[in-house]
């Protein structure tokens, strides 16, 4: 703002200035990889995947340049909203007998979990930013039940992976905002003695007529195919076989762009969205899918030092829950494609094709940017 | 600026867990990294070939669907193999090239071009999808010849049903149809969805519905090698499937066809059971329909054919039509005056034919009826004003009671959906039933009208044959079923389903006797005598005329007007007297009186099954087609 005449240079900083130069820069890699493989995968669907990247980039930008002071205090009329909207698909979901039909319209039910993404860890950010003179125990039995009210409403839909991942924007927040650890070591430690229960005793347990009590048939039965993926070879062992296929076959350094023969001959299901890694690691081998993990393990790094340094404590928690979270989304992805994770319908953040998705993450990395912007402005 | 209100404790805090989230995040991606380098680097050789020199599809080999029979073995429902093109949607470029080149040598019009469009959609994986079906031998040849061209388009011989009886018996046998959306759904639920991979069809009403799962099989998985354009090359492993069982249903179809033949071109229902075993041998209702006008989805004309008729033959009377029994309600009430102690059999009155009660006084005129009316002659003549004191000091608590112990007003869980459960009236259902208070109230008169089976009553013919085959077995309750024996695809074991009786119902056997000898006088002396004059065995019966009160509603042309207000016609009897081998219930729909429309039907059908013509058994005849599996 300091030149009277026209300085084309000002208009472009003022443009720019919302936006974080290495996120941006990472993103761009992240985007420009999805373009890549989407054009193997499936190139009918680019210029749907372009229209989706601009809306995805434009939306980023106008929440980046919201201050967070503003962001979070739009935390409360989300999370209400959100709530209310989940309650409507229940109420509306258990009326209508054709239950089908407003499914496959996909706003209804997508939207209000997609929402709740953001508003989750936004309301919980804001919650904490207001106790925080003094933040004792019963602050985070408050932010269990926020938490759980909206989770439960996810999980009876049921949605497996949109659960799992508000969940973890959740649990992220109350562990940056200071969750004891006597809390979290035991059940760290009891978790990860289930798993190794499962893993080491798989073919106990899986065969038919065991009760798992706590799980569903079918949630048991996509455990048990992540053990012995052979045992379901039409069905969601599929999946999982044809993937781990696909990335072993890539070797070191791949076959090619646009070589891929399962990814071309459509043995890899999904595999323009939720499979996509399965085309990276065939096409661009161990190299490549080294490389997009280096691409979002500094991406998390940044979005933590964003965090670290922002300018209040809802700044900080909300800025490393959404970091948390594109990580989740990543490990999950890639896990499952890879075989080593039950197969739930996450998608691999900022690749796999799907407009809501994207613009749900993009909405995230613009609240990061926020939190960056913030810390700057607080030193001017 | 707040920053400097923060506790700087705190923000220490948070950045020591910023860092062990660091950590934690690589350390995570480390076991990614690990995974990655096991699968391709470690193991890549094994991948390697599994990928490049076999490229392997999984797919699944459909079931042979169980084949169902009646009780000498004719075949009811059954496969045949047929030619279809498909085409794989993952291996054309060019669908509508491919489309316009494969229509050249192959016809199919715009509602094939319109299926399979829709099913191109819908198919979750990369399989192959029906383009027209039933192909003739000249047709195979010239696609075949054209195969070369075509990649993505394949010839396959694939399962088709038939139902060689057509609208006999349709409505028990059912149909099958393609699966939708919806059922689609449902599958995955019960996680049945890898088994229902390649399935294309499932059971959408009857036998063929209830008993999907014994006939659907279970699905075999094949690996094959594909060459660069997709084509099979190589059967690399194969996993056989199982065939569905074939079911061995106790329905005589010549008895079924005598009944749907009797019943001729009225709306009416018979149901005839075994009463030892509640094995249903004859399940009818007229007027029917084709159920292979239903497999590949029927046409507009004909649905608009079947559901627009107003002899709705898509309905099934037999175990959905509740109308009031009339007088074939009176043997159970006599038995309810018995076994409560409130009449002898030879308890008898001379009225004149008259009741009263308070101020109302009801009238039978019949002469029979005017003196010495005991239990038998009141069933032999049906006598009302008997029954109208009986009820009139039971009370209708009662006889509900009495009467619900016979399956009267609940489902009789026969094996097939559809069932309608009727009206057994009490003040408890009409409480239930009726919103406003006055029409909540139960008045006495409708306790009369009940006695005599109008009113408020309403059963199906299928309860009628049920409640009667519980008497005339002296109480013991055996489920109408229609499914003798499951023949296992696999292993050829035999499953009875249902061969313990599922009740019992306390009668005393001389009030069954004596209830007996009435209803066999009914068909010597009685209502029905003319209709079973000269029968050289023994029959029973009762005859019964539902009043109708009203149209409710329905909209008919004049002519027809005046069919439809005549009362309904019912009779339900049994044969042969000493020891009875069927049970049955006859209803014809504005049959007018029992004895003139029903219990002619229920004549032909004692003689046909009595008089030894079940010589039409031919036992062993199981021409099953075979599914001839063509390697693609």
């Amino acid at each position: 703002m300091t030149g009277r005449r026209f300085n084309p240079f000002a208009l472009i900083g003022a443009v720019l200035r919302p936006l974080d130069p290495v996120l941006c820069l990472l993103l761009a890699m992240l985007l420009g990889a999805g373009w890549v493989l989407m054009t193997s995968a499936s190139a009918e669907r680019l210029p749907a995947l372009q229209m989706h990247i601009g809306v995805a980039i434009a939306t980023m930008w106008i929440v980046a340049a919201i201050p967070v002071k503003r962001l979070l205090q739009a935390a409360l009329p989300l999370y209400l909203g959100g709530v209310v909207l989940l309650l409507g698909v229940m109420f509306f979901g258990e009326s209508s007998k054709g239950a089908q039909r407003w499914l496959d319209l996909g706003v209804v039910r997508i939207q209000p979990s997609e929402l709740m993404k953001i508003a989750v860890p936004l309301m919980l950010a804001w919650y904490f930013q207001l106790r925080e003179d003094g933040i004792r125990f019963f602050d985070f039995i408050v932010g269990g039940l926020l938490l759980a009210i909206p989770l439960g409403l996810i999980v009876v839909q049921p949605d497996l992976g949109t659960s799992l991942l508000v969940a973890a924007a959740g649990v992220y927040v109350l562990f940056f905002a200071g969750l004891s650890w006597k809390l979290i070591v035991p059940v760290a430690v009891v978790a990860l003695a289930g798993i190794v229960a499962i893993v080491g005793f798989g073919d106990q347990i899986c065969q038919p007529g065991v009760d798992w009590q706590v799980l569903r048939d079918y949630q048991k039965q996509r455990v048990c195919t992540l053990l012995d993926p052979t045992q379901d070879p039409l069905g969601r062992g599929f999946h999982t076989i044809q993937s781990t296929i696909a990335i072993g076959s890539g070797g070191l350094w791949g076959k090619g762009w646009m070589e891929g023969t399962q990814t071309h001959l459509a043995f890899i299901p999904e595999r323009h969205t939720d499979f996509i890694f399965a085309v990276l690691g065939e096409e661009f081998g161990l190299v490549g899918a080294l490389a997009l993990l280096v691409a979002y393990l500094l991406f998390i790094l940044r979005g933590l030092a964003i965090a670290a340094r922002g300018a209040t404590l809802g700044a900080r928690l909300l800025a490393a829950a959404v970091t948390m979270m594109i990580f989740t989304y990543a490990f999950v992805n890639i896990g499952m494609v890879s075989g080593i994770l039950p197969v739930v319908g996450v998608p691999l953040p900022f690749l796999s094709y799907g407009g809501t998705a994207l613009v749900t993450l993009c909405i995230g990395v613009g609240m990061l940017m926020s939190v960056a912007r913030s810390k700057s402005i607080a030193k001017d | 600026m707040t920053e400097f209100r923060a506790p700087q404790e705190a923000l220490f805090r948070f950045r020591r867990r910023a860092v062990v989230a660091a950590v934690f995040v690589a350390l995570c991606f480390v076991v990614l990294a690990g995974r990655l380098y096991h699968l391709q680097v470690a193991q890549y050789n094994y991948f390697h070939s599994r990928a490049e020199g076999n490229r392997v599809a999984v797919l699944p080999v459909v079931p042979r669907r169980g084949v169902i029979h009646d009780r000498h073995g004719e075949v009811l429902a059954r496969n045949y193999s047929a030619w279809t093109v498909e085409i794989n949607p993952a291996q054309v470029h060019d669908l509508d090239a491919a489309l316009a080149e494969l229509g050249e040598v192959l016809p199919f019009d715009e509602r094939d071009d319109r299926r399979f469009r829709r099913r191109l959609r819908e198919t979750k994986y990369f399989e192959s999808v029906p383009l027209r079906t039933h192909l003739t031998d000249e047709e195979v040849a010239a696609v075949a010849a054209r195969l070369y061209r075509l990649p993505g388009v394949e010839l396959r011989a694939r399962l088709f049903r038939d139902y060689p009886n057509g609208e006999s018996a349709a409505h028990a046998i059912g149909y099958i149809g393609r699966i939708n959306e919806r059922e689609l759904q449902r599958i995955d639920t019960r996680g049945e969805a890898a088994n229902y991979r390649g399935s294309e069809y499932m059971g959408k009403s009857g036998i063929e519905l209830a008993y999907e799962r014994d006939l659907h099989g279970v699905t075999g998985v094949e690996q094959i090698e594909v060459n660069a354009s997709g084509r099979a090359v190589r059967l690399l492993s194969r996993t056989a499937p199982v065939n569905g069982s074939d079911l061995e249903l106790s329905l005589h179809m010549g008895l079924q066809r005598s009944a749907e033949a009797a019943l001729g071109l009225r709306r009416g229902a018979v149901v005839a059971i075994e009463p030892a075993t509640g094995e249903v041998l004859a399940l009818a209702s007229t007027p029917s329909y084709d159920p292979n006008l239903f497999i590949d989805g029927i046409s507009v004309a004909d649905w608009r054919a079947l559901s627009d008729s107003p002899e709705h033959p898509l309905l099934n009377r037999a175990i959905y039509s509740a109308y009031p029994p009339g007088s074939t309600y009176k043997p159970f009430m006599a038995l309810a005056g018995l076994a409560s102690g409130i009449r002898t059999p030879e308890d008898s009155f001379d009225n004149q034919g008259l009741f009263t009660v308070g101020a109302q006084r009801l009238v039978d005129r019949k002469s029979k009826c005017q003196h010495g009316v005991d239990l038998h002659r009141s069933i032999v003549y049906s006598c009302n004003t008997y029954y109208y004191e009986l009820a009139h000091e039971m009370g209708i608590e009662a006889i509900a009671a009495f009467m619900s112990q016979f399956g009267f007003g609940s489902r009789t869980g026969i094996d097939i959906p559809g069932e309608a459960s009727g009206v057994l009236p009490s003040p408890a259902w009409k409480r239930a039933r009726f919103k406003s208070r006055e029409h909540q109230q139960w008045y006495g008169g409708e306790t009369i009208s009940v006695a005599i089976g109008q009113g408020y009553n309403a059963y199906t013919p299928l309860q009628m044959a049920h409640a009667l085959s519980v008497v005339l077995n002296y109480g013991e309750v055996h489920r109408p079923h229609l499914v003798r024996r499951i023949i296992d695809g696999l292993s050829g074991e035999i499953r009875h389903p249902a061969s313990q009786p599922d009740g019992y119902v306390p009668l005393v056997h001389s009030h069954v006797d004596a209830l007996k000898r009435a209803m066999v006088d009914v068909t010597k002396i009685g209502t029905a005598s003319t209709v079973f004059a000269d029968a050289p065995y023994d029959a029973g019966g009762k005859t019964g005329t539902a009043q109708v009160f009203s149209l409710r509603g329905q909209e008919y042309v004049s002519e027809e007007l005046a069919e439809r207000l005549r009362d309904h016609a019912w009779f339900i009897g049994f044969a042969p007297a000493e020891a009875p081998t069927i049970a049955l219930a006859v209803f014809v729909e504005n049959g007018g009186f029992g004895s003139q429309s029903a219990a002619p039907v229920a004549r032909k059908l004692f003689d046909y099954y009595l008089l030894g013509e079940q010589v039409e058994a031919q036992a062993g005849e199981l021409d099953e087609v075979v599914a001839t599996e063509l390697e693609p």
